[in-house]
């Protein structure tokens, strides 16, 4: 079998947040086995373009590289995905390399995904738990949802869901899907349901729950195959029954 | 309600599209499918439509304001949309394109045959009846846009049919939103077989 001796990457490039993206292009040595990151890697041993001038190292961002951190996360041929688990072998050459394009760029891949934290905050995809005095043991939970919700637990704030949806961009003030099915993971929690109100709320606020316009692209290309729609929906039926309490209703704490 | 504006306008703009918007669209080109059975029954259907008690009130608050509402945020709201379906050609996702490029269709269509029809009756240029629409269909540009525009709005009303059920909450598994797809595919083709089959009888007399 015939061994392809390099491999071509272009990268989209910006030197810093104000300045203007450009791309380079970069032969690497082909080793077996690669991975996107390995490739950056070695871009990064050898700074050199494909040109033969001498360049910068390619900055990405990344940790865990086994696809659990979200980090690492770019828009690899067009399709936003972790550059740790995209296989070499498994892509068509030359491979694109580009920013996520809904987030800010800090520099070169590397993007600002603050926004996604910002989102987590409005939707208080947290538990609160501490008290002046022990509060004990919360209540159990059913085996069953548990079950699905450790589905939802999965997410790694990756970006890609926002990357892939229409409705998250820059003329639009829509959170995304992620924080829509955080949301619903906390409020499965017997502890969390307590305070669900205050994540429906959060959901109804401005940019909330009603930006989706169901094109259901999250669900087709979140890594870890979290049923991002099934949460969306299920979460647009509690903000209706909870605006619906809101207006009319007169037990508002819960 | 007025911390949670948005929400509140985005739902009523889902509920307004099926109550009343949807539910008049269909009843609308039912009572046009009386063309199929002569002219005569028609002018009868036509007249007893437009005589209606209170005919003005119930066109401005079952019509006119829910459509112009339902407008004006829908121009907004596609405004905002980044259609991606180059990358991710995903059925749902060109559903997603073709719900917001047949709400602009529909748009420029439902102004067009207004101004062409109720405002010229009102401004009694011409009168309501079966002539009416035949003088304007047997124009065959005039019937094409009539087909286009008939078959965007029905299309426009199927797939929001879809995105209501969600929106509200009432499809949440994936198997149930695969069944309502199935289930607004039929309501598009038999509300488009009863608007073109009018449009046909209007323009050929067939």
């Amino acid at each position: 079998m015939a061994e392809q001796s390099t491999v071509t990457f272009i990268i989209t490039r910006q030197d810093g947040p104000d300045s203007a993206p450009y791309e380079e292009t970069f032969e690497i040595p082909y080793r077996k086995n690669m991975n996107v990151i390995s490739g950056l890697m070695e871009i990064r041993q050898n700074p050199v373009n494909a040109k033969g001038e001498k360049s910068t190292p390619v900055m990405w961002d990344m940790n865990c590289l086994e696809e659990v951190c979200g980090a690492c996360s770019m828009v690899i041929n067009g399709t936003a995905r972790q550059s740790c688990a995209a296989l070499v072998d498994q892509l068509e050459q030359p491979i694109r390399l580009e920013p996520m394009s809904t987030f800010p760029v800090i520099r070169d891949l590397i993007v600002d995904r603050e926004r996604m934290f910002d989102a987590l905050k409005q939707v208080k995809a947290w538990i609160p738990i501490d008290g002046t005095h022990d509060l004990g043991p919360g209540p159990r939970m059913p085996e069953k949802k548990r079950q699905w919700a450790y589905e939802l637990s999965k997410c790694m704030t990756c970006g890609v869901c926002l990357e892939a949806c229409p409705n998250v961009n820059d003329k639009s003030n829509f959170i995304g899907p992620a924080a829509i099915s955080q949301a619903r993971l906390f409020n499965a929690h017997p502890t969390g349901e307590m305070n669900q109100s205050d994540r429906l709320n959060g959901l109804m606020e401005d940019g909330g729950i009603d930006g989706c316009g169901n094109s259901q692209n999250c669900v087709q290309v979140c890594p870890k195959g979290i049923p991002l729609t099934t949460s969306i929906a299920a979460m647009n039926r509690a903000t209706n029954i909870q605006a619906f309490k809101n207006f009319f209703g007169s037990d508002n704490a819960h | 309600m007025a911390e949670h504006r948005e929400f509140f306008y985005r739902r009523l703009h889902s509920l307004l599209g099926v109550v009343p918007i949807g539910l008049f669209m269909v009843q609308h080109l039912v009572i046009n499918h009386f063309a199929v059975y002569g002219e005569e029954s028609f002018n009868r259907a036509a007249g007893f439509m437009a005589g209606l008690p209170f005919v003005l009130l119930l066109e401005i608050f079952v019509i006119y304001l829910p459509i112009l509402f339902h407008a004006i945020l829908g121009v907004y709201i596609v405004f905002v949309a980044r259609n991606n379906t180059r990358t991710y050609g995903f059925f749902r996702n060109w559903m997603f394109r073709l719900q917001r490029i047949t709400g602009i269709v529909t748009l420029v269509f439902i102004a067009w045959h207004v101004w062409e029809t109720r405002v010229q009756i009102g401004l009694g240029n011409v009168d309501l009846d079966y002539s009416l629409m035949e003088g304007i269909l047997t124009n065959p540009f005039m019937f094409w846009f009539y087909v286009i525009g008939v078959v965007s709005a029905v299309f426009h009303f199927a797939n929001g049919l879809w995105s209501f059920l969600v929106t509200w909450g009432i499809t949440q598994s994936p198997k149930s939103q695969k069944i309502a797809t199935y289930a607004v595919i039929v309501v598009f083709f038999a509300i488009s077989y009863l608007g073109v089959r009018t449009l046909i009888q209007f323009a050929y007399g067939v």
